[in-house]
C-alpha cells in the first residue's frame, strides 16, 4: 500500500472516530440520566418516606414561601397562598392551583426549585403534583396539593426558604426528569 | 540519533530539482504563498504568527483586568464589559493563542524530527489554518454588537450562556470553527506521524516531542468533538427550543458542566503535554546527556492522557455529587501525580551531572520545571475535595491555573522558539534580549500570580470587577506585575524579528548537545526538507 493510500484510510478511520465521538457527546445526556437514577441524585419524581418518629419543634418558626411559574405552556399557575409559617417536624399541606387556560389538552410536568440549596436535604415531601406529569383538558382547573415535612435537623440559621415551581410542557407520553415516575 | 542520508537533501535544499520538477520551485512571491501554501513551514510560521497576535489580544484583555483590578472600587468599565473581558481573555487564550502555538510547533517540527518531506494532508493543513482568522474575528467582533460579546464566563456554563445576547452565538460559532479546525490538524499529525516516519525510525526511537504530540493529537480527535456536541446542545437550547440545559424545561444545567468538563479536562492536558515535549528536547541539549528514563516519560505521557479522561468532575466538586464519586474524582486526581512525578523527576535526573549551560531555551525549560511544579503541587491541593470547596471559583484556582498554563505551557513555547529559532531564521537570536525577556517574564510571572494564591485562601472570588477593601493591596502588586509581564513580552517580540531579519548565521547544529533529525538539516531549513528519508539506525 502506497503512503498515500495509508494515509487516506487512516483520515478515514480517524474521521469515523471523531463523528462517533460527537455522537458520544449527545449519548452522555441519556447516560447521565442512568446514572443519576442509579445512585438516587436527583430523584425529583419520587416520594420522601418518614422513617420513625419526629418531634415537631415549638419553639422555632419558618417562614416557607412558595412560588409558582410556567415556561412556555398556556397555563396559569399559582399557590393559593402566599407563604406558610411552620414549625420544623411539622407535617404541612399547602395547595397550588392550575388553570388551562388553551382550548387544547395539555400535559405539562412541574419542577422543583429550592432555595437556600441546602432545603433540599431537608425537605421530605409525602405527596407532590410535580411526581406525575398533570394532564389538563381544555380550560380546565385543578388543585393540587403538596405535602412536605421539614427536618428539624434544618440549621437555626434558616429562617425563610421559598419553594418554587415550575411547569413545562410535555409532548405526548415523555417524561424525561430523571427516575421513574410512580403514580400515587 | 544518527541519521544517514543522501548528501542533497543535507547541503543544498534545491539539489532534488532535476528529480521533481513539481516540487522544484520555490515558494511563489507576495499574499498569494501565505493564502495557498500547503508547506508545512510557511504554515506553521503562520500558525505561529496567529498565536502570537491572539497572544497579544488576549493580552490586552488582561490588562484591562488588572487595571479595573488595580484598586478597589469601579473604575475604568461597566461590570458586564469586565465579564467579557475575563471570558475572552480565557478563550482567547486557550483556543488562540495556546492550542495554534502548539499546532504550529507540530507543523514546523514533526516533519523534520521524524524525516519526513512535508505533513500528510499538505492541503487540509492550509484549510486548518485558515479557518482560525475568521473564529478569531467572531470572537473580536461580538464586542461590538448589541449586548456585548460572551460574559459567562469561558466555560460558558448555561443559564448563563443560555440567556445572552447575539455575542454568545458568535462565540459558539467560533467554538465550533476552531473545534474543526483542530480535529483536522490532529488529523494531519497523527498521520504524519503514523505513516511517514523515516525508515529505522521506530515509534520508541521518536523524539519525545513527536511522542506528546501523538498523544495529544489523539486527545483532541478524542474529546474536540465532545465540545462541538455541547456548543451545539448550547446553541439548539438557545434558539431550537430543546431543553438539554434548562432546567424549567427539564434539563439540567448541572449536566452541561459533566459534559464541558469532560471535554475540558483533557483539554488541560492537550496545552501541557506538548509543553512536556518541548521541554524534554530542550533539557537533554543543554544538559549534553540523553533523556533521563525516555521509554517511563512514553508511558507517563500515555498514562497522564489516559487518566484525564476520568478525572473531569474535580472542577465541580461543589454542585452537590454523592460522597462516592468525590472521592473517586478526588483520587482519580491525585494519580495523576504520579506520571507527572515521573516526568519531573526524569527532567531533573537528565540535568544531574549534566555539562549544563543556560542559554535562554534552558533557563525557560528550567524556569518551566520549577514553576510548572507549584502549579502541580497547588493543583493536587485543589484535588481535595474539602480544601476544593473552600477554594474554588476564587483567585486560588486562578493561581493553579496560571503556573501551569503560562509558567507552563507558554514558558515551554517561549523556550522551544529560542531553541528552533536558528533552525528556522537561519540566524542565531540575540542571547542578551532572550536572557532579558526570560528574567523579566520570570519575575513579573511571579509577582503576578503569586500573590493571588493569598487572595484565593482569603476568599477573593474570581469574576468580580470589584473587591472588599482586604483585598487591595495584594490586587496592587498582581496587578504591577501583570502590566510588567505584558511589556516584557515586546522584548521577546524584538527578539524574534531582531532574529528573522539578521543576526549571527546559525549553523546546521548550533547546539553542541542536540541530537534530534532536524538538526541535520541545514540553517535556515530548506524549504523543503527530507525529501529523500534519512536512515535511521
Amino acid at each position: 500500500m502506497s503512503v498515500v493510500q495509508a494515509n487516506t484510510t487512516m483520515m478515514k478511520k480517524l474521521l469515523i472516530v471523531s463523528v462517533a465521538m460527537f455522537g458520544f457527546g449527545f449519548a452522555l445526556i441519556p447516560l447521565y440520566e442512568k446514572i443519576c437514577e442509579v445512585a438516587g441524585v436527583n430523584n425529583l419524581l419520587n416520594a420522601d418516606t418518614l422513617t420513625g418518629n419526629v418531634q415537631v419543634d415549638t419553639s422555632r418558626w419558618l417562614t416557607v414561601e412558595l412560588d409558582a411559574n410556567t415556561r412556555g405552556l398556556p397555563w396559569q399557575f399559582k399557590p393559593m397562598q402566599a407563604s406558610v409559617r411552620i414549625h420544623p417536624g411539622e407535617l404541612v399541606e399547602v395547595m397550588y392551583e392550575v388553570r388551562n387556560n388553551s382550548d387544547r389538552e395539555v400535559a405539562g410536568q412541574a419542577i422543583p426549585s429550592y432555595s437556600p440549596q441546602l432545603l433540599a436535604q431537608h425537605l421530605k415531601k409525602l405527596e407532590c403534583f410535580c411526581f406525575t406529569r398533570q394532564v389538563l383538558k381544555p380550560n380546565e382547573v385543578r388543585q393540587m396539593p403538596v405535602q412536605f415535612m421539614i427536618e428539624p435537623s434544618l440549621p437555626d440559621d434558616v429562617r425563610v426558604m421559598t419553594i418554587s415551581y415550575t411547569f413545562f410542557e410535555l409532548s405526548n407520553d415523555l417524561v424525561d426528569t430523571g427516575g421513574k415516575a410512580k403514580p400515587i | 540519533m544518527a541519521a544517514v542520508h543522501d548528501d542533497h537533501a543535507h547541503g543544498h535544499g534545491h539539489g532534488h530539482e532535476h528529480g521533481h520538477d513539481d516540487h522544484a520551485h520555490g515558494p511563489p512571491k507576495g499574499m498569494m504563498r501565505w493564502l495557498t501554501t500547503t508547506n508545512h513551514k510557511d504554515i506553521g510560521t503562520m500558525y505561529l504568527w496567529f498565536s502570537f497576535s491572539m497572544f497579544i489580544v488576549g493580552g490586552l484583555m488582561a490588562f484591562g483586568i488588572r487595571a479595573e483590578l488595580f484598586q478597589p472600587g469601579m473604575q475604568l468599565m461597566t461590570p458586564e464589559f469586565f465579564n467579557s473581558l475575563t471570558t475572552n481573555h480565557g478563550l482567547i487564550m486557550v483556543f488562540g493563542a495556546i492550542m495554534p502555538a502548539f499546532v504550529g510547533f507540530a507543523n514546523w517540527q514533526v516533519p523534520m524530527m521524524i524525516g519526513a518531506p512535508d505533513m500528510a494532508f499538505a492541503r487540509m493543513n492550509n484549510w486548518s489554518f485558515w479557518l482560525l482568522p475568521p473564529a478569531a474575528l467572531l470572537l473580536v467582533a461580538a464586542f461590538f454588537v448589541p449586548g456585548g460579546a460572551g460574559a459567562g464566563g469561558w466555560t460558558f456554563y448555561p443559564p448563563l450562556s443560555v440567556q445572552m445576547g447575539m455575542g454568545m452565538d458568535m462565540m459558539i460559532f467560533a467554538v465550533h470553527i476552531l473545534g474543526a479546525s483542530s480535529i483536522m490538524g490532529s488529523i494531519n499529525i497523527i498521520t504524519t506521524i503514523l505513516n511517514m516516519r523515516a525508515p529505522g525510525m521506530t515509534l520508541m526511537k521518536m523524539p519525545l516531542f513527536v511522542w506528546t504530540w501523538l498523544i495529544t493529537a489523539y486527545l483532541l480527535v478524542l474529546v474536540m468533538p465532545v465540545l462541538a456536541g455541547t456548543v451545539t446542545m448550547l446553541l439548539t437550547d438557545r434558539h431550537f427550543g430543546t431543553n438539554f440545559f434548562n432546567a424549567a424545561g427539564g434539563g439540567d444545567p448541572i449536566m452541561f458542566q459533566h459534559i464541558f468538563w469532560f471535554f475540558g479536562h483533557p483539554e488541560v492536558y492537550i496545552m501541557i503535554l506538548p509543553a512536556f515535549g518541548i521541554v524534554s528536547e530542550i533539557l537533554p541539549t543543554f544538559s549534553r546527556k540523553p533523556l533521563f528514563g525516555y521509554s517511563s516519560m512514553v508511558y507517563a505521557t500515555a498514562s497522564i492522557a489516559i487518566l484525564s479522561c476520568v478525572v473531569w468532575a474535580h472542577h465541580m466538586f461543589t454542585v452537590g455529587m454523592p460522597v462516592t464519586a468525590q472521592l473517586f474524582f478526588m483520587y482519580a486526581t491525585m494519580l495523576i501525580a504520579v506520571p507527572t512525578g515521573v516526568k519531573v523527576f526524569n527532567w531533573t535526573a537528565t540535568m544531574w551531572q549534566g555539562s549544563m549551560s543556560f542559554e535562554t531555551p534552558m533557563l525557560f525549560a528550567i524556569g518551566f520545571i520549577f514553576l510548572f511544579t507549584i502549579g502541580g503541587f497547588s493543583g493536587v491541593v485543589c484535588a481535595v475535595v474539602p480544601v476544593d470547596i473552600q477554594v474554588q471559583e476564587t483567585y486560588y484556582v486562578i493561581a493553579h491555573f496560571h503556573y501551569v498554563l503560562v509558567s507552563g505551557s507558554l514558558f515551554a513555547l517561549f523556550g522551544g522558539v529560542y531553541y528552533w529559532l536558528p533552525k528556522w531564521t537561519g540566524h542565531m537570536y540575540d542571547e542578551s534580549l532572550g536572557k532579558l525577556h526570560f528574567w523579566m517574564s520570570m519575575v513579573f510571572f511571579n509577582v503576578t500570580f503569586f500573590v493571588q494564591h493569598f487572595l484565593g485562601l482569603a476568599g477573593m472570588p474570581r469574576r468580580v470587577p470589584d473587591y472588599a477593601l482586604q483585598f487591595a493591596d495584594f490586587n496592587m502588586i498582581s496587578s504591577i506585575g501583570a502590566f510588567g509581564f505584558g511589556l516584557s513580552q515586546l522584548i521577546f517580540l524584538a527578539a524574534v524579528v531582531k532574529c528573522i531579519r539578521g543576526g549571527k548565521k546559525a549553523e546546521a547544529k548550533p547546539w553542541e548537545g542536540a541530537t534530534t533529525l532536524e538538526w541535520d538539516l541545514p540553517s535556515p531549513a530548506p524549504y523543503h526538507s527530507w525529501v529523500t528519508p534519512p536512515v535511521v539506525k
